[in-house]
């Protein structure tokens, strides 16, 4: 009967114990660790930044030469719309190499030993990592944007003051405001429809024994070759094609190709919710999740 | 009143065709020091992976009163756990391992870990990787102290270490750590290492343990005889339970035979923990031996 009490009554109900913040810490960690997280985006806004601003000081001239509006908003817009672009791209680039990294490295080097050590069930270090690409790295990308464009907007109303002209014109071929929310709004939709992609790359970082990035593309490459060598198909290869480029048709309305998305006008939100890809998409990367908390689990390190 | 710390019945584990863990029964009480000692292979760590919710096995075993493979980050509240080698991350600064303690462990006392750390060397600005590998095991050490866990596990601890601070390491165990509260499990090679400061011992050969018993009962138990060859017949028929030659001599260690006794028949002395070691295992080995 002694044998039982003590041990009984020191039993916790599961869930955080007050005054600890499992998951809140594990992030920062993910962080500390990972710091090409803020310093890839942070190196790409300061580069583009540099180039925007040489292209800024040409910015007058080219709106004199241009003849007609259409023109001078292009020239506009192309000067302005880099900068996120660029960044956007770069944390996706980031965002892959963090997925297939994520549970290896942990166990290439055995700290796994030292995290598991610590009472942090692998549900909460699985989706604190899952965290950044779906969450720290788009919304860095979207500050950062901003900022930089903000930056290079005033800059450029001062160069059009400077010779003569006036800084409405900006403003006028670029409604700010709206364009932030299409900002927000082509991260999210983007961050959803690629979570399968982060998805089966977790999935593969938790089960690959060596090699990750090549049993995450490879295989997929494989199936696509094979359909087409053996039944001179392609619906595997339309498939990925689609989840890579699938969030821009889905999500937006462009009427003529290169167009810039600037403007409310051109999201259709609703189309993209009832696409069944995107649901097909996240129930996917919800059982790539799953798989990859069980083995993380179950691996030892390597 | 002993409450068992670990428990484990019929604890087995399979890789393969390999049986690391051949149905172990094991019972550890609050309270000791137990090192679980045997040659390379013999399932020692995966006995611990076991204990440590690390590795999934067949069998009952409890640990502090939990499944260890269900309930794994439940259990880490109670038991801390130093792995063979340095597994603390490279990458991680001094001041971020403490603070991410500190955040997920609600047994962790920062200023206690702090003040462990600064009767050492390491900064707390540094990164382990900077650390010499000495200085890294006073890290992990520190943190693991300064956790108020029911059960330390440690596996080959000192690996690798320089003398110096192996000594230390087990000095600040003994001295800062262990209440009689506490239960340690350790793992080691280095068997005249812990020799003094184990409470209990169990040697573990091929999956299974094959010799256990207290160090009270090692003192009493066991004596070594230095015999002169013409006394060798009269000691053999005593039964001892192994016999070496050294320089022309033999040596014969005996389980539980009367001191007297023995002494009628050469010098009699206490053996070491490895002495004892070597003798069950090659009894194990079979006759041929």
């Amino acid at each position: 009967m002694s044998s039982e009490s003590p041990v009984e009554s020191q039993r916790i109900a599961p869930g955080p114990v007050p005054g600890t913040r499992p998951m809140y810490w594990s992030v920062w960690r993910e962080i500390w660790e990972n710091r090409s997280v803020y310093i890839a985006p942070l190196v790409v806004s300061g580069v583009v930044f540099f180039a925007s601003c040489v292209s800024t000081l040409t910015l007058p001239h080219r709106l004199k030469s241009a003849t007609d509006a259409a023109k001078q908003q292009h020239s506009i817009i192309a000067t302005y719309s880099v900068a996120p672009s660029a960044i956007m791209f770069t944390t996706l680039i980031v965002a892959v190499f963090f997925c297939l990294d994520a549970l290896y490295g942990e166990r290439r080097d055995r700290s796994i030993l030292f995290w598991k050590s610590l009472p942090v069930s692998d549900r909460t270090t699985v989706l604190a990592k899952a965290f950044i690409p779906f969450v720290v790295l788009p919304l860095a990308a979207f500050l950062l944007s901003i900022v930089t464009q903000r930056i290079l907007i005033v800059l450029g109303s001062g160069i059009l003051m400077a010779n003569g002209m006036s800084p409405e014109r900006l403003h006028a071929d670029l409604p700010l405001f709206q364009e932030a929310i299409v900002m927000f709004y082509g991260l999210t939709v983007h961050v959803l429809w690629f979570a399968p992609i982060y998805g089966w790359l977790f999935l593969v970082s938790a089960w690959a024994r060596r090699t990750p990035i090549l049993w995450a593309f490879l295989p997929p490459f494989a199936i696509a070759l094979i359909e087409w060598i053996l039944f001179n198909t392609a619906f595997f290869a339309s498939m990925l094609r689609y989840r890579v480029m699938g969030a821009m048709s889905e999500a937006f309305v462009v009427q003529k190709k290169g167009e810039a998305i600037i403007r409310l006008s051109q999201l259709d939100p609703a189309r993209f919710l009832a696409a069944p890809g995107l649901w097909v998409g996240l129930l996917f990367a919800a059982a790539c999740l799953f798989g990859a908390i069980r083995l993380r689990r179950l691996r030892e390190p390597i | 009143m002993t409450t068992p710390c670990i428990e484990a019945r019929g604890l087995r584990k399979v890789y393969g065709s390999t049986v690391a863990l051949d149905g172990i029964d094991l019972r550890v009480d609050e309270g000791r020091i137990v090192g679980l000692i045997g040659p390379n292979g013999a399932g020692k760590t995966t006995a611990l992976n076991a204990i440590l919710g690390l590795t999934p096995y067949q069998g009952d075993l409890r640990v502090v009163g939990r499944d260890p493979w269900t309930e794994r980050d439940a259990l880490m509240r109670d038991v801390a756990f130093i792995a063979d080698v340095a597994v603390l991350p490279r990458w991680i600064r001094v001041s971020q391992l403490l603070q991410y303690v500190a955040g997920v462990h609600p047994h962790f006392d920062r200023a206690k870990a702090e003040a462990f750390l600064a009767r050492t060397s390491v900064k707390r600005n540094s990164k382990v990787r900077e650390l010499s590998k000495g200085m890294v095991t006073q890290l992990h050490l520190a943190i693991v102290m300064a956790i108020d866990a029911r059960l330390l596990v440690l596996d080959e601890p000192t690996l690798g270490l320089d003398i110096l601070v192996r000594k230390q390491f087990y000095d600040s165990l003994l001295n800062d750590y262990f209440d009689r509260s506490r239960t340690i499990l350790v793992t080691t090679h280095q068997i005249e290492e812990v020799q003094d400061v184990l409470t209990d011992v169990k040697f573990i050969d091929r999956g299974r343990i094959v010799f256990e018993c207290n160090m009270e009962d090692f003192e009493t138990r066991y004596y070594e005889v230095v015999v002169n060859p013409d006394n060798a017949a009269a000691a053999r028929a005593l039964g001892p339970i192994y016999e070496r030659q050294v320089f022309g001599r033999s040596i014969l260690l005996f389980d539980s035979v009367d001191r007297q006794q023995l002494a009628a028949l050469g010098e009699v002395r206490k053996p070491s923990l490895a002495d004892l070691f070597v003798a069950v295992m090659s009894k194990g080995q079979g006759v041929n031996a």
